[in-house]
């Protein structure tokens, strides 16, 4: 017999979590006790829920495993909204256990209590009130199950203090099985618009390969990589994609949209076909969407058909897993007689080429490297100490763009940032999950001065964790992003985008919470204590890396009324 | 274009507010809504009736069916079906007003089902254009309060939304 609180425990033990990341509180007392007695499922101390949310999102993200949260009610689970909003915007598995007021008092303005359903509500594949202790085995199942199937997404599972309460207990059984009479995601796809899609792939004569982060949730990286390497088409990677093909490979054009590169963005407005798979055609990629790939037909794969059709038409819709439809694929193009036109596909590399030369980022450095350090440079050399096979996080603005564009990233599940929500605070936290996933691996946080102040304390969990987490601040004095759209829509009205002086000495910040600190000012000496900072395995570092405050992230579309090819490619030259 | 989006969910607490929740998130409206448990207490019908274009529409039966508690659901304006709507009107009714009202009743087999020596309370089914014809013919000058459920409807024929 086991009283909500064990039977909470036991059912995450029964489900395989082994981290949890959360903060307690009243509310949440009773499990925290639950915790306390056991050893199976370890939990991670965070310094604020926010903190949580991204470091089990980032855990997931890292592992493909849910990722877990606890926090108690009131403050605790509105602090965690924005790390569920952040994993629901990128599709990230997770539940969030949260503890609620007695059910008695549910309705009452009882003290730190809130509607977290309710509140939760639009950010949420699905949530659950359990105010029957004896449902919580049963509810934990069905929450694990749909945050990790179809497209994944965040469960909240909010649970009154009494239904925890030790003095009650019941029969424990976790069910083997849940079934889910109105929750049944898509998986095969349908085989003649299968066939119709492989068709129109081989017909095409300027074929691009648009790829995002549903590649790599959908665990489709090696198929991806197969069916592009089968038919030698050229592959473009969304922000939230990287990864899911190799970024050092020739066929690789470099992430598209917003800040992709010149030859992604000018192949995508020339395509004549294009292979969308788990990307969903957000508002930063196509640019104006009715000028969007003017000549292009759409073949679009994706496991949520309330992602296809809702910016772009699709011509050829596939509503299905990405890992099955292009297993379906590849076994069609691999049997097939007909193949890709050899000289079509010549004349498009050709031109492809061409781009590249002109004004791609990966054939020639188009920045300077006179005065200050620039931002670019910083990745690039990350990229080469780190031998391209650290896991990168990132925070949001400017530094988060060049670490997308520099980074090449070979495998999946390495790049770690909020690309839908943009939340500045995510990386470092998310860095401390990924170190979890993977106890010897590198981890570097790429971030800004402005951005890292937003889960600075996570210093401090770090400590405590033994995380070694390499923090690599792209310190230009400013939020660079905002001051970016001030230089190019505001005359240079920097509104609000400075600190005046009030930045803090990190490298002592660093030091205060036991870890070491390197500032970098010198291009000379970049490279050096990049590889000191990376030597010092068991050390967490914060690299303070002074880089040029002027510097614009380039390529850039041009909105608003552009097109995929009409872009900024320097502060004075455009397409 | 109107459309009537009718819905088989799980009766559960918080379903309806997801629902609801979804039509203003995304900014789409609802002119009507009804919702009550079904012949299995497991499961509530919900009939909402929207106005969009096809792609608007699409989005709407995507994202309702990606709902967790969404069961199944139909346009039912996609095919022949019938529409009703109740609504129950208090209306002046002194003098000769009296008689003239009960006619307009009768034309429109409405019945009159609460008198009071100056009020009627009259009650008409019927699709929702008929109700705003029934209104239109008694007048504003004489209606106290209208009160009316949303449309219903279901299929002709075979068809049959069920699990
Ligand atoms: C929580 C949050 N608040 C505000 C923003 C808007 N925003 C986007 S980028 C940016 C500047 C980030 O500055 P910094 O971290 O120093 O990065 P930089 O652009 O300078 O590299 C801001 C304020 C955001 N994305 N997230
Ligand atoms: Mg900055």
């Amino acid at each position: 017999m086991l009283s909500g609180g064990d039977m909470l425990v036991r059912s995450l033990q029964e489900e395989g979590v082994d981290l949890i990341f959360g903060y307690p509180g009243g509310a949440a007392l009773h499990i925290y006790d639950a915790l306390f007695r056991q050893k199976k499922v370890k939990h991670i101390l965070v310094r604020h829920e926010q903190a949580a949310t991204h470091a089990a999102d980032g855990y997931a993200r890292a592992t493909g495993k849910v990722g877990t949260v606890l926090v108690t009610s009131g403050p605790g689970a509105t602090n965690a909204i924005t790390g569920i909003a952040t994993a629901y915007m990128d599709s990230i598995p997770m539940v969030i256990i949260s503890g609620q007021v007695d059910s008695s008092k549910i309705g009452e303005d009882a003290f730190q209590e809130t509607d977290m359903v309710g509140i939760s509500r639009p950010i949420v594949k699905h949530s659950f009130l359990v105010k029957d202790p004896r449902k919580i085995p049963e509810t934990i199942k069905k929450a694990y199950y749909i945050a990790s199937t179809g497209r994944p997404g965040p469960v909240v599972v909010d649970i009154p203090k009494d239904a925890t309460a030790p003095d009650q207990t019941y029969e424990f059984e976790y069910p083997k099985k849940v079934k889910l009479r109105s929750y049944t995601p898509a998986s095969k796809g349908h085989s003649g618009q299968i066939k119709k899609a492989v068709q129109l792939l081989l017909a095409a004569k300027r074929p691009v390969i648009y790829a995002g982060g549903g590649v790599i949730l959908g665990n489709g990286s090696e198929l991806l990589t197969r069916l592009a390497k089968t038919l030698n088409y050229p592959v473009t990677n969304t922000l939230m994609g990287l990864g899911c093909y190799p970024g050092s490979d020739n066929q690789f054009l470099g992430m598209l949209g917003m800040h992709g590169t010149f030859e992604a963005n000018t192949a995508m407005h020339h395509s004549d076909v294009i292979l969308a798979v788990g990307a969903r055609f957000d508002d930063r990629v196509t640019n104006t969407p009715n000028k969007f790939c003017p000549n292009a037909k759409i073949i679009h794969i994706d496991v949520d058909p309330a992602s296809i059709s809702k910016t772009v038409t699709a011509d050829v819709p596939i509503v299905g897993s990405v890992g099955s439809v292009l297993k379906d694929m590849l076994e069609i193009i691999e049997g097939a007689d007909e193949k890709p036109d050899a000289t079509a596909l010549a004349d498009w590399w050709k031109q492809i080429n061409e781009w590249r030369e002109k004004h791609g980022i990966y054939t020639k450095n188009r920045f300077s490297t006179e005065g200050a350090i620039k931002p670019q440079e910083v990745i690039q050399a990350l990229y080469e100490v780190t031998k391209g096979d650290a896991y990168v996080t990132s925070d949001v603005g400017q530094h988060q763009m060049f670490a997308a564009q520099y980074y090449r990233f070979n495998k999946p599940r390495r790049w770690l940032n909020s690309g839908g929500l943009g939340t500045m605070g995510f990386g470092l936290p998310a860095a401390m999950g990924a170190q979890f996933a993977d106890r010897d691996a590198a981890v570097a946080c790429v971030t800004g001065e402005g951005s890292i102040q937003m889960c600075i304390q996570e210093l401090s969990t770090c400590t405590q964790y033994h995380l070694p987490v390499k923090i690599i601040c792209l310190n230009n004095q400013a939020l660079g992003m905002v001051k970016q759209w001030q230089d190019m829509q505001y005359e240079s009205r920097y509104s609000e985008s400075l600190y005046e002086d009030s930045l803090p000495d990190f490298v002592k910040l660093a030091e205060a919470y036991g870890h070491v600190g390197i500032r970098v000012t010198k291009r000379e000496e970049l490279k050096a204590k990049l590889e000191e900072c990376f030597s010092m395995k068991d050390k967490v570092v914060f690299m303070d890396i002074a880089v040029d405050p002027s510097e614009h992230v380039y390529p850039m579309l041009i909105a608003p009324n552009g097109s995929m090819r009409d872009m900024w490619l320097s502060k004075t030259e455009r397409t | 274009m109107r459309r009537i989006i009718s819905v088989l969910m799980e009766n559960e607490p918080g379903a309806l507010s997801r629902v609801v929740g979804l039509f203003s998130q995304r900014g789409y409206n609802i002119e009507s809504l009804t919702v009550a448990p079904t012949e299995d207490s497991t499961l509530s019908r919900l009939t909402l009736t929207t106005t969009g274009d096809d792609h608007v529409i699409e989005q709407i039966t995507k994202h309702l069916n990606r709902l967790v508690d969404v069961v199944k659901l139909v346009d039912l304006t996609e095919g022949a079906h019938i529409e009703r709507e109740l609504m129950l009107i208090k209306v002046k009714a002194a003098g000769a007003q009296r008689a003239e009202i009960k006619r307009c009743v009768d034309i429109f087999r409405g019945q009159i089902v609460d008198v009071t020596a100056t009020v009627y309370v009259i009650q008409i089914t019927g699709a929702s254009d008929k109700l705003d014809a029934f209104l239109q013919a008694v007048g504003e000058a004489a209606i106290l309060e209208v009160v009316r459920t949303g449309v219903s409807g279901i299929a002709r024929g075979e068809k049959v939304l069920s699990l």
